[in-house]
């Protein structure tokens, strides 16, 4: 079957198709990396493109010999670890009930539960309740408690759970265990993939958020990388502020800003690659059945 | 089959006894579902400051009822409309792309042979997906600034440098573009999870009959992935009020409000910056409610029409 063949025209016009998509998602990362490395003379005189121009790695010194910046970032991986840690808890002992059949009142819950996921509150009561009813201003729950449950997450983790062999709990329950003992002693470890899978998407959440911080955290010593990036984007935040010695400001105001954006990307790339597989499989076991 | 209907008899047993005999499971949802009602349902019933003229304070409920005054406000505001309007420009726009640019890729992502080559080009797709709205936008910002690569390549090519991101003109294009520069690959994920759940033998009898790559495709991949399709569909149509907020606070500024103004931004610059409370809970109701409607019809005409819907 010539159709068939690796080598037919589909294969290949396809495949130049996927390098088109690869190359389009990977510019703008290799972009920004080539300007950060670049002088601010070659940036504004538009010549960076795709390599960097008169390398230098100025405001990388710039950067990381300032404190500040790593107090931002450390407050970041505060926020995810915490944050990550009550979300994960939470979504796996309320999906654990919902996937359930021989529960009755889940045929109350579970709609509870899915409505959220087509009508929210909005912003403006979200944000009395949690700044002015409960009072979490400037402190680490606004940030973290808000938003641990998404009802997307407890769907995906629910349909993980109903896909569990029923015999495996018999047998727990068998040798002795009781509903708490099964959940953490055999569903539990049995569920890495979608555990992973949530922890990824809560964790990546926290990392990047910069707007609930900015409404509720009003002391900067609190603030979260994306929110401190976000103010250097906007230029609200001097070359001088980040600790750069008048003649260095002149040079980095641009190059900054990639730099900047770098440093605060660089974990999720790095790590990115090793909970991949997880994701894609939580994902596809959750969508399927579901 | 049907020996499995017949396990599952109605259980007729009192709803207390049930619950009682139940209640160590029951208890795992006592805290999540504390967790609901104050987070997710406390907000709905917060909304009645849209009928109450609130003048911020801990307290909602201690102001008096103004009725429908601010939402026929809002009705008579040119701001609103305009915000209106640009949203509904905004979500279709990037809808009528998205769509079925995603769904061809992942359809030929589905053809790739090379097991490797197939999840090098998965894992570069998704990896925008987990990037930072603030680091998307700044990437944005640098990549169509006045010394950024684009006018670099209109400069080669003699044409005057453009500063895209303060003409109102180009805005939907760059919030179109860089969305699915964002999405391509990530939306992709379900279509193809829903491709390994065709039966292959489908396959196999197309191809017995003669069936080309194309047929393949059209009559056995297609149908197969139709309901996973109409179940996204109906998601993006119910979002079609609510074009990604954060991408556009971050990327617009009063230049260019005039395209990029969208609902949301509204509510925030009324509400939060403008202290305006009542008045922006209207609009952000309205907007809630409207994509409430539309998700609730979507899902009704897909269930008629090709019996797949999300409830």
């Amino acid at each position: 079957m010539k159709r068939n063949s690796t080598f037919s025209t589909f294969n290949i016009v396809n495949t130049l198709f996927m390098i088109l998509i690869v190359l389009f998602t990977l510019y703008p990362f290799v972009y920004l990396v080539a300007q950060s490395f670049s002088s601010e003379a070659a940036i504004y005189a538009g010549k960076v493109t795709i390599f960097p121009v008169e390398f230098t790695t100025k405001t990388y010194e710039v950067i990381l010999s300032k404190p500040d910046f790593f107090g931002y970032y450390w407050n970041t991986v505060v926020y995810s670890v915490i944050g990550t840690f009550i979300a994960v808890a939470a979504t796996a002992v309320m999906s654990y009930p919902l996937s359930k059949d021989k529960l009755r009142l889940n045929k109350f819950f579970i709609p509870f539960v899915l409505f959220t996921m087509y009508f929210g509150g909005g912003l403006i009561p979200n944000y009395i309740l949690i700044a002015k009813t409960l009072e979490m201003r400037d402190t680490i729950w606004a940030i973290v408690i808000p938003g641990a449950i998404s009802a997307f997450n407890v769907i995906l983790m629910k349909t993980f759970f109903a896909g569990l062999p029923y015999e495996l709990e018999e047998a727990g329950r068998v040798d002795g265990l009781g509903v708490f003992g099964i959940f953490t002693r055999i569903i539990l470890p049995l569920s890495k993939p979608i555990l992973v899978t949530i922890m990824l998407f809560v964790m990546v959440g926290i990392w990047n958020n910069w707007f609930g911080p900015s409404l509720y955290l009003q002391s900067k010593e609190k603030w979260p990388v994306a929110l401190y990036l976000k103010q250097i984007i906007d230029n609200a935040v001097s070359p001088t502020e980040i600790g750069a010695t008048s003649d260095q400001t002149s040079q980095i105001a641009a190059s900054i800003k990639s730099t900047a954006m770098v440093l605060t990307s660089l974990p999720i790339i790095c790590i990115y690659p090793f909970v991949q597989k997880y994701f894609v499989q939580g994902m596809m076991i959750g969508a399927v059945k579901g | 089959m049907t020996a499995q209907a017949q396990v599952k008899a109605v259980d007729t047993t009192p709803l207390w006894r049930h619950v009682k005999k139940e209640w160590k499971l029951y208890s795992f949802l006592v805290i999540p579902v504390i967790y609901f009602i104050i987070f997710k349902y406390a907000p709905m019933i917060g909304n009645i400051i849209a009928f109450r003229k609130y003048r911020g304070g801990p307290n909602i409920f201690g102001s008096e009822w103004v009725g429908f005054t601010y939402f026929e406000m809002f009705m008579k505001d040119p701001t609103f409309w305009r915000a209106f309007f640009n949203d509904l420009t905004l979500s279709v726009s990037y809808l009528v792309v998205k769509f079925p640019v995603t769904l061809i890729f992942a359809l030929l992502l589905n053809e790739l042979r090379n097991i490797k080559w197939k999840k090098f080009v998965q894992t570069v797709s998704y990896l925008p997906h987990f990037i930072s709205m603030v680091i998307v936008a700044g990437m944005v910002k640098e990549i169509v600034s006045l010394n950024g690569p684009i006018n670099s390549v209109l400069a080669s090519l003699g044409v005057d440098k453009i500063s895209f991101i303060s003409l109102p003109e180009w805005f939907p294009a760059i919030y179109v573009t860089s969305g699915v520069w964002q999405s391509l690959g990530w939306g992709t994920i379900l279509y193809l999870a829903a491709m390994t759940g065709i039966n292959t033998s489908l396959y196999e009898a197309a191809k017995i009959d003669g069936a080309s790559r194309l047929r393949l495709a059209m009559h056995v991949t297609i149908p197969g992935i139709l309901p996973t399709v109409m179940v996204l569909l109906i998601l993006d149509i119910g979002s079609i009020l609510g074009s990604n907020f954060e991408k556009i606070l971050l990327l617009y500024n009063p230049l260019t409000y005039e395209t990029a103004d969208v609902i949301s931004t509204y509510v925030y610059r009324m509400g939060i910056t403008g202290g305006n409370f009542s008045y922006a809970t209207a609009v952000g109701l309205f907007e809630g409610i409207i994509g409430l409607i539309l998700v609730t019809t979507a899902n009704a005409v897909s269930k008629r029409t090709t019996k797949s819907g999300l409830w």
